[in-house]
């Protein structure tokens, strides 16, 4: 208990200080926090007309951004899964970073959640015993299992730093299983969000039995991406090494789930629009535009550019460990993912409506400034999580670690 | 020939025995988990919680009674798992809330479904001449929110106004589709103009007009609807007199189900909605048209304050050319009953298996 106690203080200690760089950082989030605060109480008390939403279109940038995060905490397991089955050093080495970014992500996605809801005073109506929990809604499902997403790398990530911070040894009689457990668990919360979408006829553009790989493809394009990123920046500014052949596996990983989605989104291309039946219209809205409505089609092609330029120079053996090059196709990647899983994929699925009615949607100033308090959110946990997991790897933090220098 | 032969308005009152006996809900398992979900949730702590607050809210015989109300209707239940007396207490709380809200005496009724009767509807869509009287009908009967702004207005019938024949003398050179000539050999495959099925913001000098046709849609209230299914709280869900009904205070305002529908019939409240004192009907019923609060979804739950009283919905009372029929399914002497036997009939998007309880015929 006193162990617990003193980790919990170190712990705490350690995170909050830092130079000036850290706060200014922690700082300029913290307003873009502040700002995502304070249109949540427009949100709740004007209601959500103060979005882009309409009935014809009701799921836009929050959603977008949801399917998106559960995307970005499911590719952590791109590092966990090297490092437990193919018992990779580099990446064993910074396994605890995977689970903390997964954590992030998970916690955003709950945020996005909030900021979709129209009651989100209500939500306990969705957790038994005091609401009622429907086995038969997708949304349920996918509720539970990111909360288990969420609990097992709670578990995992803080426990590897616990036995690391007290110097012992991991037990791994419980501690393996539930590795293996988060490994399968985190194909099963992208699984499970892309059911929420493609169960439904009435969206044909969604309807089709693709959307569960295509999901978990993009992911692991975009998820090793931001970890890549994260990689880089640790590198430079921490004393702490992640071995280029961690990176090195991961960019390997990308480039191929980024081949894949290309090839996913080339033969839906090809299907919807050969045939040309009104199921289409969906996807021709976002390539083309329908009934002079354009909105997404810069976007589109945008991502498509993205996608396929990163894929061609992440396949150059040399781009891809000149680590001056990557941090650029990394972020190509990540937003060209982006625009496609996101509201390249929501909105068109909306567009026209069931009865033929094509509108258009554009994200209110309000759903900006919530998605980037959400995201500052996001990076301001991440810095935290980050700081901490490194500073136990590196022994910065130690239990009685005053009394162990002094000795 | 009324709705249905079932019991008159009197008898249909609620009677809290018969309701115990026979479950709202038509979920074929209900009864069983019916008891044991109650029993769980009276060990939560939710029963007591909510019918505190409902009585301590009750026993404040202050002007500010919304406000009091209002706080206890955080607290209550799915409406399907309410007890008889809370169901009452809810009624109260409710009347109350409205009765200040609205400066007028607003009942609400909780009169469950009635044992024999399943509600149907048909529609005769070549008698339709597309005067969206039922659309306005439909509003003032069901305290819509009815305000400027977009997403302030709502509208839960559509009459989608279609264009008669492509081929027709005067259209010759337009095309089918549309701006690309008429083909006589070739290939048509090549730039595939989209021509909408219909469209519902039309302004008619006069209706019904040469040109058009018109096809009036509403909530289908299908016996297996893709929107009860998605709900991760079952605040949707079908009657055992077939309406598919909401209940607006369990609701999260997640929006699954509107996405899952696929006839486009569910609307939400994006704001608090915009509706006039003068203006609102203070005839409701608690699953029907009692005023919605913001961020909730809403749609047609065929006048569950009228049909339940043996009365017709209001699009089918207002209807100049008759071409809206109600009736009880169940009843082969019923005008519903009789339609199906007779007439050519078919249902919309019937491919989808969604099996609606709302017909077109044609004479």
């Amino acid at each position: 208990m006193q162990q617990l106690t003193s980790f919990a203080t170190d712990y705490t200690r350690y995170v909050l200080t830092g130079g000036t760089k850290f706060y200014a950082w922690m700082g300029s989030l913290a307003v873009l926090i502040l700002g995502m605060m304070y249109v949540f109480y427009l949100q709740n008390t004007d209601g959500l007309i103060v979005t882009g939403m309409t009935s014809q279109i009701h799921d836009g940038l929050y959603f977008a951004n949801l399917v998106f995060l559960v995307g970005v905490a499911a590719g952590a397991v791109t590092i966990v899964f090297p490092a437990y089955v193919y018992h990779h050093e580099g990446m064993h080495k910074v396994t605890v970073l995977g689970e903390m970014l997964a954590i992030t992500a998970v916690i955003m996605v709950m945020m996005f959640v909030f900021a979709h809801m129209g009651r989100p005073d209500r939500l306990w109506h969705m957790i038994p015993p005091w609401g009622i929990y429907s086995f038969s809604s997708m949304l349920g499902w996918d509720v539970m299992v990111l909360n288990g997403y969420l609990f097992l790398n709670f578990i995992c990530g803080f426990y590897y730093l616990w036995v690391k911070y007290t110097g012992g040894k991991v037990n791994n009689k419980w501690f393996m299983p539930l590795v293996y457990v988060s490994i399968v668990w985190a194909l099963s919360i992208h699984t499970v969000t892309a059911f929420l979408i493609s169960t439904m006829p009435a969206r044909p553009m969604w309807f089709h039995s693709m959307m569960p790989i295509r999901f978990i493809v993009t992911a692991f394009a975009a998820g090793p991406c931001l970890i890549i990123l994260a990689f880089l920046i640790v590198r430079k500014n921490t004393k702490f090494w992640i071995e280029d052949s961690a990176i090195n596996l991961l960019s390997t990983i990308v480039t191929w789930c980024l081949g894949l989605a290309i090839f996913l989104t080339m033969s839906e291309i090809v299907v919807e629009l050969y045939a040309r039946t009104e199921h289409a219209n969906g996807l021709y809205y976002l390539m083309f535009g329908l009934h002079g409505l354009t909105g997404l089609v810069p976007w589109f092609w945008s991502s498509v550019f993205l996608m396929l330029t990163s894929f061609v120079l992440f396949l150059i053996p040399s781009v891809r460990t000149n680590y001056k090059l990557l941090p650029i196709l990394c972020v190509m990647t990540f937003t060209g993912i982006w625009i496609e899983k996101g509201m390249g994929l929501i909105v068109p699925g909306f567009i026209p409506s069931p009865i033929g009615e094509v509108t258009e949607y554009y994200p209110t100033f309000v759903e900006v400034l919530m998605t980037l308090g959400i995201w500052a959110f996001g990076f301001f946990i991440l810095t935290i999580l980050l700081k901490g997991a490194i500073g136990i790897l590196q022994g910065d933090i130690k239990y009685r670690g005053q009394a162990a220098a002094a000795k | 020939m009324t709705p249905n032969e079932s019991p008159s308005a009197d008898s249909v009152q609620e009677k809290p025995s018969q309701c115990q006996a026979q479950p709202a809900a038509a979920d074929p398992s209900a009864p069983g988990l019916k008891t044991s979900r109650r029993g769980f949730l009276k060990a939560g702590g939710a029963l007591s919680m909510s019918s505190l607050m409902g009585t301590a809210a009750l026993m404040v015989q202050s002007d500010d009674a919304a406000a009091a109300v209002e706080w206890a209707e955080h607290f209550q239940k799915n409406y399907r798992l309410m007890t008889d007396a809370e169901k009452a207490e809810a009624r109260a709380r409710l009347e109350r809330r409205y009765s200040s809200e609205y400066g007028k005496k607003v009942t609400v009724d909780t009169t469950g479904p009635q044992p024999g009767m399943l509600m149907g509807y048909a529609l005769n869509i070549r008698k339709c001449i597309g005067c969206r009287r039922c659309v306005h009908a439909c509003v003032e009967e069901n305290n819509q929110s009815r305000g400027e702004r977009a997403g302030e207005k709502i509208e839960w019938i559509q009459v989608l106004r279609m264009e008669r024949g492509e081929f027709s003398k005067d259209k010759m050179n337009q095309g089918y589709p549309e701006g690309l000539g008429i083909q006589v050999g070739g290939n048509a495959y090549t730039p595939a103009g989209q021509v909408l099925e219909g469209q519902y913001h039309y302004e008619p000098q006069a209706v019904p007009e040469k040109d058009a046709t018109y096809m009036p849609i509403a909530c289908m209230q299908c016996e297996k609807p893709p929107c009860v299914k998605v709900c991760p709280v079952r605040t949707t869900y079908r009657e055992a007199d077939g309406p598919v009904v909401i209940d607006y205070n369990w609701c999260i305002g997640c929006r699954m189900c509107m996405g899952a529908c696929p006839y486009w019939a569910r609307r939400i409240n994006l704001t608090t909605p915009v509706l006039p004192k003068e203006e609102m009907n203070p005839v409701t019923h608690y699953l029907g048209n009692r005023p919605r609060m913001r961020g909730v979804v809403e749609k047609c739950h065929w006048c569950l304050q009228r049909s339940r009283q043996g009365r017709y919905p209001a699009c089918v009372e207002v209807c100049p050319v008759g071409a809206r029929k109600f009736g009880n399914l169940l009843d082969p002497e019923s005008e519903v009953s009789l339609i199906l036997a007779r007439k050519n009939v078919f249902r919309l998007k019937a491919e989808l298996n969604t099996f609606p309880k709302f017909f077109y015929f044609y004479d």
